[in-house]
């Protein structure tokens, strides 16, 4: 059975009519799928079905297990959407619910090539010098995390250090065991800085910077 | 598993230069209501939000929403969201009212992005958020275990003990969310358990939960995290300590009116006082929904609220 009704899947038509660009959407799965692997790759075979401009590439975490290496992938299940070029955005865990905006807007971005942020935020970014790699932690059912996770893909496709994953809690509890995840959204940057709650733009990239220093 | 699919930008331009109509504060029930009132009535309209769809957003399934005999909070807003883009209403989202002026004719509103806007008449819709119990060690323990969105956060905590706080529906809600995941679920009531017989029985259905009535908290315990809570007796002198990971707060709501505090007159638990055509004390402020005095605080109330709302600044428009 499909994972989106046909009500979803004419609505998600309709937002994907406007692409521009090609998207590719990177699935990592293994031969025995982990216990949400299967929906993630079935989600993405749909959504890639809604748009001739969408393409997917299935892999096996295990047996490709360079290609994981190049993504610099730790976990699945993992998809990584790609425009021109891969632009460090990534999703672990399936993203439902609320995060569906989020996988919408990932796509919708990377196809544009180009993001909403204000020009003071992108010219902030370009002095960056340091990798940053920003974690959001989110749950399905939260109303406020896909504004943080899409202002860090926004960021992530705007400068070519950071990469951005969100991150769903429910799938990994072990993550949530290592940084203390008891509420959401949680944003995790380079390991050093931790917040919760969604922030503004302007907060938000004072983090990266203070990140980059540490 | 459900997909939320956002609903379509119909971009009409944000203004700071013009004087709109009407300016909506908040875009919960009320607000999104009362802004399809007042396009209908072809009144410039700017609504100014924090977010789209507020307390409702929360509720896992509405089943006293009329024309809907189930549907989760998340979809019913949708739902208004959609219905409000298909008028032009102009949308400032993601930005928070810091002050509410009236100078002459004319209201100023202060959002927190920097922006001014002017209008003829404002309605307040900025309903409530979540009450804090006042405990030691509650508010440096927020988001180590303390919450105040069962919805958001329930599922961070599988397998693990928690409690919940609070008697009445929004408490029992919280409590089904958590059966789904957690291990154990304390109820904490100060006195009888307020909230409507359906909820209850689904919880005690659960097999998980224990209630403990006739105990307030007295405070939270543990280092970065929380570890667990000390009750006393209400009526009495015992102490109970009871081992928990979460503890969810739902004790019931405040209203959002630190921006209006000046202007309107308010009721002694801060409600903004209406009439029944939704008037405050001041001409052309309107306020509707979850923040004013208007009692129970529900869904179809809030919506019927922003209706009244909207078509008593008309009148006060075409009067003025
Ligand atoms: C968990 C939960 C479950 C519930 N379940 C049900 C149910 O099953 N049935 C039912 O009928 N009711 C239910 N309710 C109650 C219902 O959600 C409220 O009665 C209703 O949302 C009130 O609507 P409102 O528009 O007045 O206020 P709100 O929904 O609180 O909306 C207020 C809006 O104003 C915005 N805002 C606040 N301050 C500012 C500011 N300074 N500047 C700009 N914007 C601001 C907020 O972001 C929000 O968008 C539930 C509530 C909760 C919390």
């Amino acid at each position: 059975m499909a994972l989106l009704s046909e009500k979803v899947r004419q609505e998600v038509e309709h937002i994907l009519e406007g692409l521009k660009g090609g998207v590719k959407l990177v699935v990592f799965t293994q031969e025995f799928e982990c216990p949400t692997c299967e929906d993630n790759r079935m989600l993405m075979e749909e959504l890639a079905a809604c748009s001739s401009k969408i393409q997917i590439e299935v892999l096996d975490f295990v047996r490709d297990k360079e290609k994981a290496e190049l993504y610099k992938l730790d976990k699945i299940p993992a998809t990584v959407v790609e425009g021109k070029e891969d632009y460090g955005i990534r999703f672990y865990g399936v993203p439902g619910g609320y995060e569906f905006a989020s996988l919408l807007h990932a796509i919708t971005m990377v196809s544009s090539g180009s993001s909403t942020l204000s020009p003071k935020t992108k010219e902030q970014l370009k002095r960056l010098s340091k990798p940053v790699h920003i974690q959001v932690f989110v749950t399905h059912t939260c109303p406020y995390c896909p504004e943080v996770v899409q202002l860090a893909h926004e960021m992530a496709l705007e400068s070519p250090l950071i990469t951005s994953d969100m991150v769903n809690a429910a799938e990994f509890p072990h993550l949530n065991h290592k940084y203390d995840i008891f509420v959401v959204p949680k944003t995790i940057i380079n390991e050093t800085i931790q917040f919760a709650g969604a922030v503004p733009e302007s907060e938000f990239l004072k983090h990266v910077l203070k990140a980059e220093k540490r | 598993m459900e997909f939320i699919v956002p609903a379509e930008l119909k971009a009409v331009p944000v203004e700071e230069a013009k004087c709109y109509d009407v300016i909506i504060i908040g875009a919960g029930p009320a607000g999104m209501t009362a802004a399809v009132y007042a396009a209908r009535k072809k009144l410039d309209t700017l609504v100014i939000s924090k977010d789209v769809g507020g307390q409702t957003l929360l509720a896992p399934g509405v089943e006293t929403y009329m024309g809907y005999q189930y549907i989760t909070g998340a979809e019913l807003m949708r739902k208004f969201e959609e219905q409000v883009r298909q008028f032009p209403i102009a949308l400032e989202i993601n930005d928070e009212v810091v002050k509410l002026l009236r100078d002459e004719n004319r209201f100023t509103v202060r959002t927190a992005t920097g922006k001014k806007f002017t209008g003829r008449s404002v309605i307040i819709a900025s309903g409530r958020r979540a009450r804090s119990l006042n405990v030691p060690r509650e508010r440096e323990l927020i988001g180590r275990g303390v919450s105040y969105c069962a919805t958001c956060d329930a599922p961070l905590f599988g397998g693990l003990d928690v409690a919940v706080v609070g008697s009445g529906n929004p408490a029992l809600t919280a409590v089904n969310e958590l059966t789904k995941c957690a291990r154990k679920v304390y109820t904490i009531a100060r006195s009888a358990i307020k909230a409507d017989a359906v909820l209850r029985e689904k919880a005690e259905r659960s097999g998980k939960v224990e209630f403990v009535v006739g105990y307030a908290v007295k405070e939270i315990q543990g280092g970065d995290k929380v570890e667990r809570i000390v009750l006393k007796q209400t009526a009495g002198d015992k102490e109970l300590v009871l081992d928990v990971r979460g503890v969810f707060i739902e004790i019931g709501a405040t209203p959002n009116v630190a921006f209006a505090k000046e202007l309107a007159e308010l009721s002694e638990s801060n409600e903004i006082r209406v009439d029944c055509d939704c008037k405050t004390s001041v001409a052309g402020l309107f306020a509707a929904g979850d923040v004013t005095t208007v009692p129970e605080k529900q869904i179809i109330i809030a919506a019927g609220e922003g209706a009244k709302a909207a078509l008593s600044a008309y009148q006060y428009l075409i009067e003025a």
